[in-house]
């Protein structure tokens, strides 16, 4: 995820000083990774350089002074080509599952077990997510389920794999 | 202390076989997932365990009760006392409208028709289909007819409710809502849950899960 694209975009609906941009990318975001401080100023002082926002003052309080940063006409163009730029799709061709079943096979070891050890561990992920998902907000249903079809993708693959284990087998070994 | 507990089950048809030596245990209040690939014999797994197949051998246990050696009759009465379920589709009576069909396994254990109707009104309300009371299944959409069936196996009030691929002929968003409204009644109520599914999404409601592959089943608990 491109930090100053995301910080970017949150300061289209006005100028923020650099602790309320941390605390909306957290809420919306964050979720298990909520930034550092020194993140979002470094972030904010490239997108400064770049010319991508600007200073709009500074907050008077009773700690230090928070400058206020506001987005440059640059900046949402830079934000408008970012969102209409597709993700490029992962390969996942260097999966470490495959390699783990083919040296399973390659060893004499149970392939079987590694890919039933496999499906545990992603089971119990994705319980963990569809509680949350059941607990959550609508903000947290969609971020669940991204992740839990992700993850079912990775076990229908174990699924696949389990029913042409035999026919590696003969592969691998020849 | 397991409340279903399945032993070395065998079972085949013609010259498939479509169970060979499958264990399973299932504690009261628990929802356990039965996954496995088409044609594993997962849902044969649930049919002998609910009593609906006997098993050519293995051993049944609901409680301190033997089903393998009950007989048809014995069996028919306990899955209607004890046992609700709900399977993919085709499980409503078309003739009848929703609140009939939800009222109906009450009817036939003896309640009167205003008593069973209520519960049923109940029920029909907690699953947000009581808007299809009066319509007839086929009035409906898949979704509202698959939370009619849940409403209709949860209304005896059973310990086990048996699911065959609950979600399989609806869509994400109908699939979850369905998942999440049977898991959640069969948790305030303390029913267990088996449930058969291909579907990692839909396992992930459960508490754990049991691998069926090649008529076997994986199951972790059965040695404890």
């Amino acid at each position: 995820m491109s930090i100053g694209h995301a910080l970017l975009g949150l300061l289209e609906g006005g100028p923020r000083h650099g602790y309320d941009l941390k605390r909306a990318y957290d809420e919306r975001f964050g979720h298990d990774r909520p930034l550092h401080y020194g993140q979002v100023y470094s972030t904010l002082s490239r997108l400064l350089k770049n010319g991508l926002v600007s200073e709009a003052g500074v907050e008077a309080g009773d700690g230090p002074e928070r400058k206020r940063y506001a987005i440059t006409d640059a900046g949402v163009t830079d934000v408008e080509r970012w969102l209409g730029t597709p993700e490029k799709p992962e390969p996942y061709l260097q999966n470490t599952l495959y390699a783990k079943v083919v040296l399973a096979l390659l060893s004499g070891r149970s392939a079987t077990e590694v890919l039933d050890t496999q499906r545990s561990a992603h089971l119990t992920t994705m319980r963990d997510l569809t509680k949350r998902k059941v607990d959550g907000d609508l903000a947290d249903q969609l971020i669940c389920d991204f992740a839990l079809f992700h993850l079912e993708a990775d076990l229908r693959w174990l699924e696949l794999t389990a029913a042409r284990l035999d026919r590696l087998a003969q592969e691998v070994r020849k | 202390m397991s409340l279903l507990r399945a032993e070395d089950l065998h079972k085949s048809f013609g010259k498939t076989h479509a169970l060979e030596g499958a264990g399973l245990t299932v504690r009261a209040g628990e929802i356990v997932a039965v996954m496995g690939p088409s044609g594993s014999g997962k849902s044969t797994l649930l049919h002998c365990i609910a009593g609906i197949l006997a098993p050519d051998s293995g051993v049944v246990r609901y409680g301190d009760r033997e089903l393998t050696s009950m007989t048809d009759r014995e069996r028919s009465e306990l899955r209607r006392t004890d046992f609700g379920f709900v399977f993919q589709f085709g499980q409503l009576v078309p003739e009848l409208t929703c609140l009939e069909n939800v009222a109906l396994p009450m009817r036939l254990s003896g309640v009167k028709r205003k008593d069973a109707e209520n519960a049923a009104k109940d029920w029909l309300a907690k699953l947000e289909v009581d808007g299809v009371a009066d319509q007839r299944p086929g009035e409906t959409s898949g979704g509202q007819g698959q939370r009619v069936a849940i409403a209709r196996a949860l209304v005896t009030g059973p310990k086990v409710i048996f699911a065959d691929e609950p979600t399989g002929a609806l869509d994400s968003l109908n699939g979850e809502r369905v998942m999440h409204l049977l898991t959640t009644a069969a948790r305030e109520t303390g029913a267990a849950v088996v449930l058969v599914t291909h579907e990692a999404r839909v396992a992930a409601y459960s508490d754990r899960e049991v691998v069926v592959r090649d008529g076997k089943a994986r199951d972790v608990e059965f040695a404890r």
